[in-house]
């Protein structure tokens, strides 16, 4: 028999080299989607990206030309009236949750925003048809808005809390000290102080609806002309990226690929702008 | 006017800040009596204050009442679904629009499934980049790679699809199917025509869609092991990966086991690139190469198109058996992930 301890260490070495090295290679692994995803997307999209693409309405199928400037201006206003909806619930929810919710009422808010947060998009694009299109009897861009609204509100309001509790406490105390009431302490000083948090907030939530195409699909339901009205069904840039996908013309794939580099372009835009402000914003400052 | 100075104690009881506004009131009684703005200037102290917490507790009202409202709609629409076919429903297989009858299972197996193959991709590669981010990464890299790993949760559902059909599909069909039937056949997951898209391409979408999620969570709750058992270990002297599987894993072990789980919640309520690749057809097959079906897949695809109240109301018990699933599935995990969390301060999960 040789030296049996060294064997032992020649292992131990061995299997942690091997496990450190399978832990690096996992990491990189995790890397390579990203790239070819974003990769493909910017090459096969580019090719189509023209000044048609956003002044035109798509080109009936199997024609070429045509664009999406219906389906992204139909995004845009859903979006707004989502936020319309969703930014002021979100925000005062997350008051709520941060200056008089530290009791049981507040954990059960809480608790609620966690199971909203984790409701799949379909199901609360079925509830928004079962509330809107049901009684308006069809589809409709203010069902849409809905649907993607009450998405925003628990994102919005667990992280305005967040930011909140982290505005601290002897700056309330301060205000209140010199006589403003709590209120206006709320509004004028303690929202003051972590806006650029709750401004964070807002693009986080206005990242992740902005992509979303399920709860549309039964609500939007998608337009091939331009559509201002918000009783009638709108196109959006998701669903018209759906809808081109699984259409057996290179033409609209080409379309889907295109409407997919600006859709991504939107979002990675928002994202990198919200962690630029959320790492040298107020936040950091006021603590 | 004359109630005002006697509701004002029990008005200001329910705000918290009781002793700085009680103590004001007998100042404002006794001295300045004679000036009658402070007293209109007292009484918008309270009223403003209560609108504005009434406001905002409405708000939060608002967040219970939504999940109110969506359990109610999701019960109210599948009603005659559940009259007609009861329990059954969860344990039939047929799917026939025409015949009015329907059974939810292939749907369920469709969506327990993909998430299973799903999560058996994404939780070693998610664990082994929390490790990685934590305990490994030089300090440059960090920001870098943890940025990488949320942008890829950023991506939106359909943009995944539409790579799903594109990219991912065909490479599945070319390289990695046939190589799985000729070493793997045998067991009988990897067998029968080699279409690429199918429950293997949703669950390898899924996969790359959950990762996020469950390493941002492991790598929080591999941040709370304290400091002092990797030490300890290391003192013992622990191999570097001893330590991590001794000292750090084993502690962190219930919360990495709620990430998962929470991924899994993400996994199962996944649509719109699901419903682009896992080819659409209500079949009960062992073969993970053959097309399936899920829960979310079938609303997204029929729900517009369907005609009858029993064939609406069958895609909304649906939902409704998929929000429940989704509703314990979190509420465990969160559970979990607190149980590990819980001393440290609540933070953004982004």
């Amino acid at each position: 028999m040789p030296n049996s301890s060294q064997n032992i260490s020649f292992y131990r070495r061995f299997s942690s080299n091997l496990a450190l090295g399978l832990i690096t290679f996992a990491a990189l692994i995790v890397t390579v989607p990203l790239f070819l995803i974003l990769g493909t997307v910017i090459y096969r999209g580019a090719s189509g990206l023209n000044w048609a693409f956003f002044t035109q309405i798509p080109k009936p199928v199997g024609e070429i030309g045509g664009g999406m400037a219906n389906a992204i201006g139909g995004s845009v206003m859903m979006l707004g009236m989502a936020s319309l909806i969703g930014v002021p619930l979100g925000i005062g929810a997350g008051v709520y949750l941060a200056e008089y919710g530290r009791n049981k009422w507040g954990n059960m808010v809480r608790f609620t925003a966690d199971v909203l947060n984790g409701v799949p998009s379909i199901v609360i694009g079925l509830t928004a048809y079962a509330l809107v299109v049901v009684v308006q009897k069809h589809f409709s861009m203010l069902a849409g808005s809905v649907a993607l609204g009450i998405m925003m509100v628990p994102t919005i309001s667990r992280t305005t809390e967040e930011v909140l509790l982290l505005v601290p406490q002897s700056i309330r105390e301060a205000a209140l000290g010199l006589g403003i009431p709590r209120w206006r302490t709320i509004l004028s000083v303690v929202l003051r102080t972590a806006s650029a948090g709750i401004v964070t907030s807002i693009m986080l939530a206005f990242a992740r609806i902005a992509g979303e195409t399920a709860p549309l699909i039964f609500t939007a339901f998608g337009n091939q002309y331009w559509n201002t009205n918000i009783n009638q069904p709108t196109a959006a840039l998701p669903l018209q990226i759906f809808a081109y996908s699984v259409m057996p013309y290179d033409q609209a794939h080409q379309q889907a690929w295109t409407g997919a580099l600006v859709l991504i372009s939107m979002i990675m835009f928002t994202v990198i702008v919200f962690r630029f402000i959320a790492s040298r914003g107020t936040i950091k400052g006021a603590s | 006017m004359q109630t005002v100075p006697e509701r004002r104690p029990p008005a200001n009881a329910n705000i918290a800040e009781e002793p700085a506004t009680t103590e004001a009131t007998p100042t404002g009684s006794d001295k300045l009596q004679v000036v009658p703005k402070s007293r209109v200037g007292a009484r918008e102290n309270v009223l403003p204050d209560r609108i504005f917490k009434g406001v905002v507790v409405l708000c939060g009202v608002t967040i219970f009442s939504i999940v109110g409202l969506i359990v109610f709609e999701l019960l109210r629409e599948s009603r005659p679904s559940m009259v007609k076919f009861g329990f059954q429903f969860l344990v039939k297989q047929v799917w026939d629009p025409v015949a009015e009858d329907f059974g939810a299972l292939p749907f369920i197996y469709g969506t327990i499934v993909s998430s299973l193959v799903g999560l058996c991709i994404a939780v070693p590669l998610s664990v082994g980049t929390a490790l990685f981010l934590t305990e490994l990464c030089p300090r440059w890299l960090r920001g870098t790679l943890s940025l990488l790993v949320e942008l890829l949760s950023a991506i939106p559902s359909v943009i995944y699809g539409l790579w799903g059909i594109f990219v991912l599909s065909p490479f599945l069909r070319v390289y990695v199917e046939p190589f799985l039937g000729k070493y793997f056949g045998w067991t009988g997951l990897f067998t029968g025509p080699k279409y690429g898209w199918g429950m293997l391409a949703a669950g390898v979408i899924l996969a790359i869609m959950i990762l996020p999620i469950i390493a941002s969570i492991t790598r929080e709750v591999i941040t709370a092991v304290p400091r002092v058992q990797r030490e300890a270990a290391l003192a013992l002297g622990a191999t570097k990966w001893e330590m991590l599987r001794m000292a750090v894993l084993r502690n962190a072990r219930p919360g990495i086991f709620g990430a998962i789980i929470l991924g899994l919640g993400r996994a199962l309520g996944e649509t719109m690139a699901v419903t682009m690749v896992i080819g659409n057809r209500a079949e009960i097959v062992k073969s993970l190469f053959a097309p399936g079906h899920t829960l979310a897949s079938v609303i997204a695809n029929e729900f517009s198109e369907a005609v009858g109240t029993v064939y609406l109301s069958a895609l909304v018990e649906m939902a409704l058996a998929l929000f429940v699933v989704t509703l314990i599935v979190n509420a465990l995990a969160g559970l979990l992930v607190w149980s590990i969390t819980r001393g440290m301060p609540a933070r953004a999960l982004a």
